[in-house]
Parts: C-alpha cells; structure tokens; sequence
C-alpha cells in the first residue's frame, strides 16, 4: 500500500531554563494510504508533542529533529509560511478539547468557510455552501442554523463534529485526532468513532488516532504503536497487540482496562509512575515497573527490533507472559 | 442588541442618581462655606445671602431642590462668580476639556493597543523588552512631573512647543498637554494588550487556526485580536476616569482655560454648584463611555448579548 507518512528517527526537545527535555526519541513509523493508527501510551509518554512537531505546533519552547516526510516533502523544520500551504489541507488536526479548541468570538461558519478560502480559492459564500455542507456531513441538524451560531451555542458533541467537519473540508491525507472523545459523553464517544470510521473511509484519509482509551483502539485502528518514556515500545496490528502483546507494558496496559466479560473485581493496574522524562532510568526505560526485567534490562536499552509479521517490539525478555504476573 | 442597549441605558439611571445624592451631602460635610473670607461678611448680609441660596433651608430640603431643577437641565448659580450661572461656567469650558480629553484618550488607547500588541508578538525579544521598559517609565512618573519635565525640555530649553496657554487651540499648544495625558493611558492600555494578547495567542483555538494553515497575518487579525480586547475594553471606561481626573492637573499646569481649572477652584471656593456641577458632568461623560464601552464589549463576546 502506498505510504502517504513516513517519520524517520524524529525527536522532540523542549528547552527549560537550565536543562533540557526530550520528550520524543528515536521515532520511527510509516502511515500507509486509508489506515488507520492508533497511538497509545499514558500521560507523558510523548504521543501528542510527537504529532504537534509534525504539524508545525510545538511551544515555542520546543524543537522537532529527525524527518517526517509526506511524499517527498520533509514537515519537520519547514518554515511556518511553507508549511500552511500543507496544514489543513493536506494534513489536518483534531484537538482533545472542542470547548476551548474552537474560537469563541467567530461564528462556526466564519470558522469553516475561512479553510477553504485559504486553501481552495473559493470566495466566501461558495466557501460558506460548502461548509454547511460539510456539517450535515459530520451528522449535523439543521445544519444552516448550526452555522451561524457561536461555540458557546453549541453542545461537547456537536462542537467536535464541527471539528471534523472543519479538519475534512479539505479532504486531507492525513487526519490526526488527538484524543477526539476523552472529553466526551460516553454515548457521544461511540457515535464520534463511527464518523471517524465512515468519513476517513469515504475520503481515503489515514487516521492517526492519538489515545489512552484502548476500547477506542478496539473499535477503530488497523495497526497500533505504543509509547512509553518517548519511544515506541512495540507496534503492530491491532489484533496482534491484544491477543498476543509481546511488551510487557502493553500487556499492562491490556490488564488495567475494564472488560465487560471478565467480571473481576478489582483491575490490575501497572504499579509505580510513569518515568520523568528528565530522568529516565538506566537501561529500559520500564525497567522499575516491569516484572520480567532482569540484569540485562538495567544496563542497556532494547531496541526496537523487527520480530517478524510486521511486529516490532523494544524488549529483551523472550519468555512466556502469564495473566498475574505482570508487576 | 438593542435590548441589550436599553437594558444598560436604564441601569445607569439609578447609579446617575446615587452619585449625584453622595456628590451632594459629601461636599456638604466639607467644613466651611462659599461666603467665608478672609474678613467676615456682616451678619445681615450673610444671611441674606445665604438665604438667597436657600442655604438657610434644611439640608434635605436643598437637596430636593438641587434634584429638582437639575432634572429640568438647571445646574443652578456659581455662588462665587455670581454673573455666570454653571451651567454657562461649563458650557465655555467643556468643548476644551473634551477635546483635549478625547484627543489624548483615542491617541492612547490606539498608541497602547497597537504597542500591546506588537509587543505580544514579539514576546521576549528585544522589541518587546524595550516597549515594556517604555511602557513603565510611562506609568510611573505622576503626572504633574512628567509636565514640568517636557515644558522645561520642550518647551524652554528646545524651544519645539509652547509651554503653555491655548490660542484658540493651536495645534503647537495641545502637543505638550495632550502627551502628559497620553503616556500614562497608554502605558496601561499597552500592558493590559501584550498580557491578554500573549495569553490568547497561547489558547487552544489559536492553535487550531495554526492547525488549519491559515498564516500568522490572518490568525493575529482574526483570530486574535478580538478576543485579546475584551478585558482592555472593560478597562478604557475606568481609564477615562483616571485620564479625565489627570486632566484637571495637566489644564492647570498648562494654563488652559478647560473646566478642570474649576473644579479646583471652585472645590477650594466650597463654590457648591460649580462643584457639583463639574463633578455631575464628569460622571455624565464617564457613564456614557462605560455605555460605549459596554456595547463593544457585547459586540466583541457573543456570550454577553445574552445575559
């Protein structure tokens, strides 16, 4: 399938006032055409920062290194005026929070319309048309209505299908959804992964699902990576992740999340924090919270190594993984 | 909207009235009176007078009477220039004062808003460092030093502007006054738009604008700057105030014939009507700018139209 993302060795520094951290290391990944991705990882781990430096959003703090090359075209380090001519057309992005992400002062129309006067050359009311359109798309009543009214007038739910509807006018290759349903209603949650299903399917957009929530992944993602410390730690398809997880963190991670059919009492979370990315520890990055490190694990880091079937896993345990016996 | 506007217009009668009821007894609990001179007035012709004023009547009483003719548009008699009433006083002051007061008010709203800003944007370089340096030497020099200081330099050692007087409100004359009151104004004005312009400019919908490639120009003018506004709006109404009250010194310093040259002298004076007259036109000119001010405000954020 034809590649449409391809990030090389990318890294994300953000300077403090006497040290530095680095938040994304020795990134790797590619996105192929209509595909869906889901990264995973707790707080901190790096998966938002990761997807801000492609898109040109780091704090001014920040620095993106490495590649992240959309065709033959290289979005890290690209001047801001080069890069819009990309962002929100060819690569879009989706926020986590719909109540503050859009701008309280513009009508949504103004909002929508004004994508497709940057990118389309359309005038205003070809541009307000479309727009209209676009938000009956995403599920949208009375769409005319929903139009000229402000955020404020808006619900959670149909603020984030304004969203959508705002990254997708330009049809992008790209879709980056950066925890798109953590703030919503359950309920909503469901509908919000059906339209992300249906719209990226229609257009042929790949989907990079940016979550902590694995039931989101459950529903929607081909393939998965999963990020601890700042690095991925195993990536491969989303049926492989779950019934055969090969990292003792995304077995973890698999454990400490409510199953409908398993009636246990309690959950199993992983023990411990997650790491400081100002100190991470000696050798694997998990190593404190891991029940299967051994010597090695504390001198030197895994690579993130092929394991064949497109599996890659950063892990030097090979022994069997028991239920019970992770932390 | 025009409910919005009837609504606020109502709601300034009642605080019209308070501060022209506490104006009334305040400047009455002030000790002495307009007829106290160096030599004591004989008896008789005191209490003529006073009863000529209707000083002699109970307080309440005046107060009622006061009201009463100030609704029909009377400001009543100057008690020391008796060939003017107030109202005439002002009349002859008031366009001075409000030209002046408004010249320098827009120059420094405009002055303070474009430095805020510009500021913003350029936040931690050195555009920004030498705007805030700027910007503080602006508010902390009081005024009447800030006057004194560019009529010696501008005014007698460079010889640029006059340092003082009006002329029929030449344009050299107003340079001097119109700066004094200019800097302190935007100075505020600029330190409150580089604050809320920095903290926008780190909002979550600024950051989507950047998602959606639309250009830095276009983020700042339509993003950015409408939202950036709203609490320097809310301020422009009290900063009026602190402009208009920092008027009375400068026309002082200035020598010019505006209204603030009565209301020190009439304060002094205890001149009850030209006082209260001063003191009730100010507040008149201070509500309808907070009115103007807090209907840009509803035009500026949707979500107050509707409470």
């Amino acid at each position: 399938m034809k590649q449409v993302l391809k990030v090389e060795d990318m890294s994300v520094t953000f300077e403090l006032h006497q040290s530095e951290v680095q938040a994304v290391r020795e990134m790797n990944f590619t996105l192929s055409e209509g595909e869906t991705l889901a990264v995973v990882g707790e707080s901190g781990s790096g998966k938002s920062q990761a997807f801000l430096a492609i898109m040109g959003l780091l704090a001014k703090n920040g620095r993106a290194g490495g590649r992240a090359m959309m065709g033959d075209i290289n979005l890290i380090g690209m001047p801001p005026r080069q890069l819009d001519t990309h962002r929100g057309k060819d690569i879009a992005m989706i926020f986590q929070d719909p109540m503050t992400s859009l701008n309280p002062t513009l009508k949504v129309r103004t909002q929508l319309a004004e994508v497709l006067v940057k990118h389309r050359d359309y005038d205003q009311q070809k541009a307000t048309m479309a727009a209209i359109e676009m938000l009956e798309r995403v599920g949208i009543p009375e769409p005319v209505k929903r139009a000229n009214a402000y955020p404020h007038e808006l619900s959670g739910g149909m603020r984030q299908r304004v969203m959508i509807a705002m990254a997708l006018l330009c049809q992008p290759k790209i879709l980056i959804a950066d925890e798109p349903t953590t703030a919503l209603d359950v309920t909503v949650q469901a509908q919000m992964l059906d339209l992300f299903k249906t719209l990226t399917e229609d257009f042929g957009t790949s989907l990079v699902l940016i979550t902590h929530d694995l039931g989101v992944v459950a529903g929607v993602a081909d393939r998965m990576m999963v990020m601890y410390g700042g690095r991925a730690v195993e990536k491969g398809t989303v049926d492989d992740l779950f019934y055969d997880p090969r990292h003792p963190y995304t077995l973890g991670l698999l454990h400490s999340t409510p199953h409908i059919a398993k009636r246990a009492a309690r959950l199993d979370p992983i023990q411990g924090l997650p790491p400081s990315l100002e100190h991470l520890p000696k050798g694997c990055s998990f190593n404190p919270r891991c029940a299967f490190a051994f010597d090695r694990c504390l001198v030197e880091r895994p690579p993130l190594t092929d394991t064949g079937n497109g599996r890659e896993k950063a892990c030097f345990y090979e022994g069997p993984m028991a239920y019970g016996k992770v932390a | 909207m025009f409910g919005y506007v009837t609504r606020r217009v109502l709601s300034a009668i009642p605080i019209a009235l308070i501060a022209v009821t506490a104006c009334f007894f305040i400047l009455r609990l002030a000790p002495g009176g307009p007829f106290d001179g160096e030599r004591a007035l004989p008896p008789v012709t005191l209490a003529n007078l006073r009863a000529h004023y209707n000083l002699d009547l109970p307080l309440i009483q005046q107060y009622f009477i006061y009201v009463g003719r100030l609704l029909q548009g009377d400001f009543g008699p100057s008690m020391v220039y008796n060939d003017f009433t107030v109202a005439e006083m002002l009349w002859i002051g008031l366009p001075f004062t409000l030209m002046l007061g408004f010249s320098a008010f827009i120059i420094g709203t405009i002055v303070g808003l474009v430095a805020g800003a510009f500021s913003a944007v350029n936040q931690n370089k050195w555009p920004d460092y030498v705007l805030v340096m700027l910007v503080m030497v602006g508010l902390v020099i009081p005024n009447f030093l800030m006057a004194a200081v560019l009529q010696l330099v501008f005014g007698v050692y460079l010889d640029w502007f006059p340092a003082g007087g009006w002329q029929a409100g030449s344009i050299p004359h107003l340079v001097l006054p119109i700066t004094v009151l200019v800097l302190p104004h935007a100075g505020r004005t600029a330190r409150l738009m580089r604050g809320s312009m920095i903290e926008v400019l780190g909002t979550n919908y600024v950051r989507t604008a950047r998602s959606k490639g639309l250009g830095q120009r276009l983020i700042l003018a339509r993003h950015a700057i409408k939202p950036a506004l709203l609490p320097v709006v809310s301020y422009l109404g009290p900063g009026l105030s602190y402009l208009l009250t920092g008027s009375l010194v400068v026309e002082q310093v200035f020598a010019l014939p505006g209204i603030g040259k009565y209301f020190i002298s009439a304060a002094l004076n205890r001149d009850y009507g030209l006082v209260l007259g001063t003191t009730i036109l100010y507040m008149f000119i201070i509500l309808a700018v907070n009115l103007i001010v807090d209907v840009i405000y509803a035009w500026l954020d949707p979500k107050v139209r509707y409470h």
